[in-house]
């Protein structure tokens, strides 16, 4: 325990000298990084406008209440729309994950020097590019639509589903797997009764708690035209109708509490 | 023994895996209900293979693309994205920090009354709530395109992530430390400070580094509206069908969120 003295007596400490000055020289650091970066942003930045920010939001603020209640008739078939995307592009990641994931798994993947980074890459290039970027690319290859925005969606997800359940594969008890392998099953039979139902639960978890995040990101697909309730918002956003955007946001936060309530409920059950 | 019963018999040991639903009406019921949802939406999907087939060129060039990336025709953009991307995504993450710290001790229910926790948990749940691109169309049209707004959107974003988890690891510190800590005559700010503070530190470290990779991914996103950083270049790359551009963006982006991925690993191993 360090004892530092001040004035002749001896004083706890809970640090050494050398200890709390390398602390102090890291939050110089970060501080330093953090205003250096901060005068970057600053300086290409209209100050002008941040001083009417009050008005302003008090302005749109104004214009948002009260929402629009008779323009729900037109959400129904994009709230459809979006539940839709989620839970095909949820299906589509599922049946595509799994070999991703069997092949990323240490104790199941044919080969660790080939194979194996190939579907690490595959889960870290999913993952790092956010649905929204894989629609645009979708939608400007495919064109707008419910397809595109499926499809992104499932892209997206396969990363997320593949990499917790390679976890989960590479958390499971080897002895069952041993114990089927000795009955002379085969390589597919050891698949299927020695480690699916090790995983079965995880997986049922991580499918359903991908499809509750999938419903929260289909719901601002539209912005960039890949169908569902983000195209009736963006439409709003473009003609300035506030009273309808905040019906569209209520629309948007029911949905996504819905899908986390089910989602609970249902992971509940299966745990 | 006759054949006949010798094959009776071992058709009744025959093992069969329990079903995963026990009862077979439920069973039927599920099985019917999925698969005439799956008709319905499948249904509703609208494609349009011409368009499709149309598409298969562009999908193909953009495949072709990646195998060779163009990083120099739009160098000059390409790197003032970047690095404005990586700019906000230090200062959110710093400022996001900074305000989730306070709310996150507001919000553990072992350190705050009943009127703060209420308080703070709500502002967690308002950031929550929202996906950051929504908030992202809000400020813009309030602080006005550039990246400051951009800032404040990741930010705001940051406070629902960090300070729940935060919270929910006060919530569960190991009470004796912090009753020694009392004991031994500390004031409240003490008892954060040696009670709390060292209990929680290490998960604050490691949450602050996933959400420096998570603020850098969604910095890509929010530039789609307006709001500064990559995304407004990729944007472009896009409508203009740069697809060697758009692929020289999005491995950029891939290998920057690999690095800092693997740099927070290590730093994460460190630390806990």
């Amino acid at each position: 325990m360090p004892i530092g003295e001040q004035a002749g007596a001896k004083v706890w400490q809970r640090r050494t000298t050398k200890h709390q000055l390398g602390i102090w020289f890291g939050w110089l650091l970060g501080v330093a990084l953090f205003l250096f970066c901060w005068k970057q942003i600053s300086d290409v930045t209209t100050w002008a406008f941040f001083w009417d920010v009050p008005r302003i939001a008090g302005d749109i603020g104004g214009r948002m209440i009260p929402p629009r209640w008779s323009y729900i008739d037109k959400l129904w078939v994009p709230l459809w729309d979006t539940l839709n995307i989620a839970t095909l592009g949820t299906a589509i990641a599922i049946v595509m994950a799994v070999p991703v994931a069997f092949l990323a798994a240490r104790n199941t993947t044919p080969s660790a020097t080939l194979i194996r980074p190939i579907a690490l890459l595959i889960i870290v290039s999913s993952r790092s590019i956010n649905s929204l970027i894989w629609a645009l690319l979708l939608v400007s290859i495919i064109g707008p639509g419910i397809l595109a925005g499926t499809i992104a969606i499932g892209l997206r997800s396969i990363g997320f589903v593949a990499k917790l359940l390679y976890e989960a594969i590479e958390e499971i008890d080897k002895t069952q797997v041993e114990a089927i392998s000795a009955t002379g099953a085969s390589r597919w039979q050891v698949m299927a009764y020695g480690i699916m139902p090790q995983i079965a639960p995880a997986f049922a978890g991580i499918a359903v708690f991908r499809w509750d995040i999938n419903i929260r990101e289909s719901t601002v697909l539209g912005l960039v035209g890949a169908g569902g309730i983000g195209l009736q918002l963006s439409s709003s956003l473009n003609i300035l109708a506030w009273p309808q955007v905040t019906l569209i946001l209520i629309a948007i936060l029911v949905a996504v509490v819905v899908s986390e309530w089910v989602s609970a409920k249902v992971r509940h059950a299966i745990i | 023994m006759s054949d006949t019963g010798f094959d009776a018999s071992e058709r009744a040991r025959q093992w069969r895996p329990p079903p995963l639903i026990a009862s077979p009406r439920l069973r039927w019921f599920l099985g019917l209900g999925a698969a005439l949802y799956f008709a319905l939406a499948i249904g509703s999907l609208e494609v349009n293979w011409l368009r499709i087939y149309e598409g298969l060129d562009r999908g193909w060039a953009f495949v072709i693309a990646f195998t060779n990336p163009d990083f120099t025709t739009r160098w000059t953009d390409i790197r003032e994205g970047l690095i404005e991307s990586l700019v906000m995504t230090v200062t959110s993450t710093a400022i996001g920090i900074a305000i989730s710290v306070p709310i996150a001790f507001g919000a553990a229910r072992n350190i705050a009354p009943l009127p703060v926790y209420l308080f703070c948990r709500a502002i967690i749940a308002v950031s929550r709530s929202l996906q950051e691109i929504i908030i992202a169309i809000f400020f813009v049209a309030i602080f006005g395109f550039g990246p400051l707004a951009g800032v404040i959107t990741l930010s705001f974003a940051t406070i629902g992530f960090l300070a729940k988890l935060l919270a929910e690891d006060i919530e569960d510190i190991d009470k004796g430390q912090a009753e020694a800590v009392r004991a031994s005559g500390a004031r409240w700010l003490q008892l954060m400070n040696y009670g709390v503070q060292p209990q929680v530190m290490p998960r604050l470290i490691g949450l602050s580094l996933y959400r420096l990779d998570i603020n850098f991914r969604e910095s890509a996103v929010v530039g789609l509206v307006g709001a500064g950083g990559i995304g407004a270049t990729l944007n472009t790359a896009f409508d203009r069908y740069e697809f060697d551009t758009a692929a020289a963006i999005l491995i950029s982006i891939i290998v920057i969120v690999m690095i800092a991925e693997y740099s927070s690993g290590l730093i994460r191993a460190r630390v806990q």
